[in-house]
Parts: structure tokens; sequence; C-alpha cells
């Protein structure tokens, strides 16, 4: 009865929020990729049709930083459904954006402009 | 030797056991895991919306463009504002775990100012645009814009007024099991809105500017 107490007690007590020395090394590295970002888009460091894709590297970095130092989403056990629900969720957040990019994009290229539309009203 | 006796010599399976091993999930583990469903959900609408941000991001109708509005200056300050913030709000969480009050207090303290100096600038600058003529009305492009950035303003308002009730019910009911779950999902709540400031800094405000 004691041994299950303490394992219980140990559970409760290994709870998931990190120590100051986690926070602290999050901290470390989202200053220093926000700080890669704002120098990537104020200067021509990165190759200019190129800074869109190194902003969004940076961003999706500086994301994966938050995740693992902030909100402790990690390979322990008791986070696999945690891991799981976040890759279901990326893959809804991919389509939305890549879908409705791919989408509008499309219409935009295949709208006729005002002119044409006189054109073929006439 | 017929199959079944075959399958009878062999040793009976191992009844099924959690993975950590210690029985079922901890109510802490499981209210979590509740919260980051919804968090996650959370972050879907707001894909949404970015997806409708980049969609209508050239639609200026003549108007004012992301170019002449955005400046970085006040996007860098606010985005320090939040980052500070979020740590200080998990040092508050680290401190509760290990009872020290006077600790928790101070870092909660923190991460509210730091918190609406954040919302102070975002409204400043929104104030700012409207009265040059930019409002939500003007154009596509700035509906989106005001739709995003103001949603996610209106979560960093609800997380304030929701801090300033569990540090409340914090200093009534002393640490107790079900206040720190709700501290811990108010901690998953902030963290998560940084995340989504990073993706809106990126998407809106660095790439906007250039």
């Amino acid at each position: 009865m004691a041994q299950i107490g303490a394992v219980v007690g140990a559970a409760t007590e290994h709870e998931s929020s990190g120590s100051f020395w986690t926070y602290t090394a999050g901290l470390g590295f989202a200053l220093l990729l926000t700080a890669a970002s704002f120098i990537v888009a104020q200067t021509d460091l990165l190759w200019q049709p190129g800074v869109a894709a190194g902003l969004v590297v940076l961003a999706v970095a500086q994301m994966g930083v938050h995740l693992v130092f902030f909100l402790h989403i990690g390979t322990d056990a008791e986070g696999t459904n945690n891991v799981l629900a976040l890759t279901f969720g990326v893959i809804i957040v991919a389509l939305v954006l890549a879908g409705s990019l791919w989408i509008m994009e499309h219409l935009n290229a295949n709208m006729l402009t005002p002119t044409q539309m006189m054109d073929m009203q006439r | 030797m017929s199959a079944e006796a075959g399958l009878a010599a062999l040793p009976a399976a191992e009844p099924l056991r959690s993975r950590s091993g210690a029985g079922p999930a901890p109510v802490r583990i499981v209210v979590g895991y509740g919260f980051w469903i919804f968090l996650l959900s959370d972050i879907i609408l707001f894909s949404a919306l970015f997806a409708t941000y980049a969609v209508q991001q050239g639609q200026t109708a003549g108007g004012p463009s992301a170019h002449q509005l955005f400046g970085l200056r006040n996007a860098g300050i606010e985005t320090l504002a939040l980052l500070f913030s979020s740590y200080t709000c998990g040092l508050a969480i680290v401190a509760m775990e290990q009872r020290r009050m006077s600790a928790f207090y101070l870092c909660f303290a923190l991460t509210f100012v730091l918190g609406a100096t954040f919302l102070g600038l975002e409204l400043t600058e929104f104030a700012g645009f409207v009265a040059r003529g930019a409002g939500p009305t003007r154009s596509g492009f700035l509906s989106a814009f005001f739709s995003l950035v103001g949603l996610h303003g209106a979560h960093v308002t609800v997380g304030l007024l929701w801090l300033i009730f569990l540090v409340a019910q914090t200093a009534y009911r002393g640490p107790l099991d079900y206040v720190r779950r709700r501290l811990l999902c108010f901690s998953l709540f902030w963290h998560a809105l940084d995340i989504i400031w990073v993706g809106l800094l990126t998407m809106v405000y660095l790439m906007g500017a250039r």
C-alpha cells in the first residue's frame, strides 16, 4: 500500500511543468530566433526572393521552441496523446492554409478583368 | 499435438498496462490534455483567419498597403512584451510547484503588466490606423488585418481577465489541487497565444513591412 502511495505521489510530483532552466533556455532560443527574423526581414543578408521562405522557417523553428520549452510537448509516456492531437491540428492548419492559398490563387488567375467582362456583354 | 494444446502451452499474455505503468493518468494530465484539444481547435480557428489575410493581403482597394502602415519598431516591442510575459508565466508555475508564493505573485504581476503593455501598444496602433482613415471598413486587406490581429488581441484581453480571477482565487483558496490545475490551463493558454503571435508577427508585420 505504501508502495502504491509512493508511486502515485511520484506521478503527481513529476508534473509536466518544466524547471526554471527549461523556461530560461526556451526564452534564450526564442530571443535568438526573433532577432534572426528581424535581421532577415530588414537587411539583404538573404537572397531577396528567398526572404519569405527564410522567415517562415524561422517562425516554424520558434513555434517548435515554444512547444517544447514552454508547453512541454515531449516524448514522455503521458505526452503521447498530446503529440497525436498536435499532429492532427498541424495537418488541419496546413490543409486550411495551403488549400485556401492554392484555390484562391487559381481563382484569381482565372478571373476576368472588368474590361474583359464588358467585352463579353457587348 | 493440436494447435489448441500448443496455444495453451504458451505463457498467458500480460494484462494491458498504461504506458507509464502507474495506472490511469493523474487528473492533472487528463485536464491538460482536454485543454490542449481546446487550444488546438482555437489554433485551427486562427488558421482560417490567417488564410483569409493571406488571400486579402493585396486587396487594398486604393487604400494604404501593409508596407505603408506597419512599423517594425512597434511590432518588435509588442513581441518582446509578449515573449517575456510568457516567460514570467512559466516561472510563476514553477514557483507555484515549489510553493514559493511571493515569487508566484511577483511573476504573475509581471505577466499581467507585460500583457497589458502588449495590449496597450496594439490598441494604440489600431487607433492610429483608424485616425488615418485606415479602419476595418477601408479595404478587404484592412478587414482581414483587423479580424486577425483583433481576435488575437481579444484573446489577450480574456487572458488578462482570467489571470486576475485566478490570482484572486489562489489568494483566497490557497494552492489546492484544482486551483493549480486551473493555473496550469491558464499557462497553456498564454503560451499558445505567444505561438500564434509568432505566426502573426512573421506573416503580417515582417513580411508586410518589406
